[in-house]
């Protein structure tokens, strides 16, 4: 995907056309990154100056006191613990159910291509309806299973949860991934004599490293980010860092501290921005999986 | 965000010699039973749970379950609850502009990434961002961003221009407006992506032969490029229109489903009857709705995709 190849080019190439093309491009790019710069802007302000009006202006004092509340002091629900340990909680959900949710992606998809049984697709096919049901309708029942096996309100619930419904994600990344994987080298090494397992670590699993990038970045995003689980599922101790965000940034007790809400969310947003600087090209193949059919 | 890749797989791989036939037999097996689990989990979590919900819709469930069967009953109240409609009204609102725009702004930055920019590779990280964040994030930043007491309003007049007034996010007619500023803000990169992608792969060949027939760019696009970007377009209105369905992080952060009501939609809905009003059974009831519309605009996108490569 090179830029452009045999583009078409519009208004034959004159520099006043090139000229308005990059001033509109530059425009959306504003567009964009608008809200974060704001974000960032106003999370470095106090918040006489933010009430004085213009979101836009550079802080005249710079103060690092909201960054400082929203991560360690500032009230939370009931408590005024600042965000930290929801924040830790998001990793502890999210490390044990992308790692899960992704090795179970990857044999899946492997049986899925490799090891074709009758009503296959049938299987395949239902395993991805589930990436797209609205999860409204798992809510009820999900409180009620997570109740009786004693997980109500814990974080190793969410992980259940988010295993549960990454699942369907997962499978079908490594399937479309494995698909391609020539059939013949599978085929010589079982004349060799290697079975199920060995053929899947020693041949499929050491190829298969930017298929993983991409699954691992893709639950790592979709879970970090989710909401309803964690408002449904949670109770104070075990929230994820979204609900803790939301529940800070909408409790209407006392002044509203807009910077303390600006230095929360950048820091919500944080992991996953970071994740999409590092490795973008990963995260967007993810987004892509075969939605455009080129 | 959806199925299939175009390559046909192989059939079963068997091992034509030197096993027992024990260990061909266990070779044979053993693939299901690994899967097993997973498609356990999902017959279970998925399908079960959906069966249980829709037949919570048809008890007289309130704060806790029951399962004494009414039959339709709760749909009949939920289609005279004058708060569903609303949300109806606003999910239709708020889906078809969500949808258009973006794909209208998806389409419009795509063709104008594709002229050879210099710098592509530092705008389109700049465009798809967005896609990353929580919407709870997005709604924060908005939500301050439109309040009229700090935000937008406040700025320009700052800035000098004393008469601009914006308070939509206030303004129960417009909030939901509001709620498609953000929305759009956050998908329209994904869908320029997507658009971008389909340029890409289309045949530049067929391009050529129709510059050789003497048609102009504007031309070139509208009646040739555009109409071949069909199956980008298809998996745009897809992926947004389901996305479309389930919002409900971006309101709730955004507008909390306020003012008043203004902002409901089937997803703030459902929670709040099922959760905090505690009518079990019309939130089960408007869960299933919200399925029925989900499905509808999956299943068959994912039917023929799959159809599709089958064929291949």
């Amino acid at each position: 995907m090179s830029a452009g190849g045999e583009g078409v080019r519009l208004g034959a190439g004159s520099p006043f056309w090139r000229a308005v093309l990059y001033a509109v491009l530059l425009v959306f790019a504003v567009y964009y990154l608008l809200p974060l710069v704001i974000m960032l802007l106003n999370s470095v302000k106090p918040l006489s100056e933010i009430r004085g009006g213009n979101l836009l202006a550079l802080p005249k004092v710079w103060t690092f006191e909201p960054w400082h509340s929203a991560w360690s002091t500032a009230q939370v629900g009931v408590q005024a613990t600042g965000l930290k340990p929801y924040f830790i909680n998001s990793f502890l959900m999210v490390f044990p159910a992308v790692a899960i949710s992704a090795a179970l992606g990857a044999i899946n998809g492997y049986i899925l291509t490799k090891w074709r049984f009758k009503g296959d697709s049938i299987v395949f096919g239902m395993m991805l309806f589930s990436c797209f049901i609205p999860f409204q309708i798992v809510l009820i029942p999900m409180a009620k299973v997570l109740g009786t096996i004693g997980l109500a309100g814990t974080v190793s619930g969410l992980v259940m949860v988010h295993v549960v419904y990454g699942i369907g994600f997962t499978t079908l990344f490594f399937r479309n991934y494995y698909a391609a994987f020539p059939t013949e080298l599978i085929r010589s090494a079982q004349v060799d004599g290697a079975g199920f397992f060995r053929i899947f670590w020693r041949i499929l699993l050491p190829s298969s490293g930017p298929i993983i990038v991409v699954s691992i970045i893709w639950q790592f995003t979709n879970i970090w980010n989710d909401f309803l689980f964690g408002a449904s599922f949670a109770d104070f101790d075990s929230q994820p860092m979204t609900v803790a965000l939301n529940n800070l940034v909408q409790s209407s007790t006392g002044v509203k501290e807009y910077n303390v809400h600006f230095a929360g969310a950048v820091l919500a947003a944080l992991p996953t921005l970071v994740v999409y600087i590092v490795s973008g090209r990963y995260f967007v193949r993810g987004l892509m999986a075969g939605a455009v059919k080129g | 965000m959806t199925a299939t890749s175009n390559v046909t797989t192989e059939p079963v791989l068997r091992r034509s010699s030197g096993a027992t036939a024990l260990r061909r037999g266990l070779q044979d097996w053993l693939p299901r039973i690994v899967l097993a689990p997973s498609f356990a989990v999902i017959i279970l979590f998925v399908y079960g749970f959906i069966v249980f919900t829709a037949y919570l819709s048809m008890t007289s469930s309130t704060l806790l379950p029951r399962f004494d069967f009414i039959g339709l009953e709760n749909y009949v109240k939920l289609f005279k609850l004058p708060n569903w409609w609303i949300a109806l009204k606003n999910l239709a609102i708020f889906g078809s502009l969500y949808i258009g725009i973006c794909c209208a702004l998806g389409l419009f930055l795509a063709i104008l990434l594709d002229q050879k920019i210099r710098g592509e590779g530092i705008l389109r990280p700049i465009y798809l961002y967005p896609m990353a964040l929580s919407f709870i994030v997005t709604g924060t930043a908005w939500k301050w961003f439109l309040d009229p007491g700090i935000g937008l309003d406040q700025t320009m007049h700052a800035l000098g221009w004393a008469s601009f007034h914006f308070d939509w996010i206030k303004n129960r007619d417009m909030a939901i407006y509001t709620v498609v500023i953000a929305a759009v803000w956050q998908s329209s990169g994904f869908v320029m992506a997507m658009f971008l992608a389909g340029l890409r792969g289309i045949d530049t060949e067929i391009m050529r032969a129709a510059a050789i027939d003497g048609a102009g760019p504007w031309q070139l696009y509208r009646r040739i490029i555009i109409p071949m970007l069909r199956p980008a377009f298809l998996s745009a209105f897809v992926v947004l229109a389901h996305m479309a369905i389930k919002s409900y992080d971006l309101v709730i952060a955004l507008t909390n489903g306020g003012p008043g009501r203004a902002t409901e939609v089937p997803a703030t809905f459902m929670y709040s009857y099922t959760f905090t009003r505690s009518q079990m059974a019309i939130g089960a009831a408007s869960a299933v709705i919200m399925l029925m519309m989900v499905a509808s605009i999956i299943v068959p996108y994912l039917y023929s995709e799959l159809s599709a490569e089958r064929q291949q």
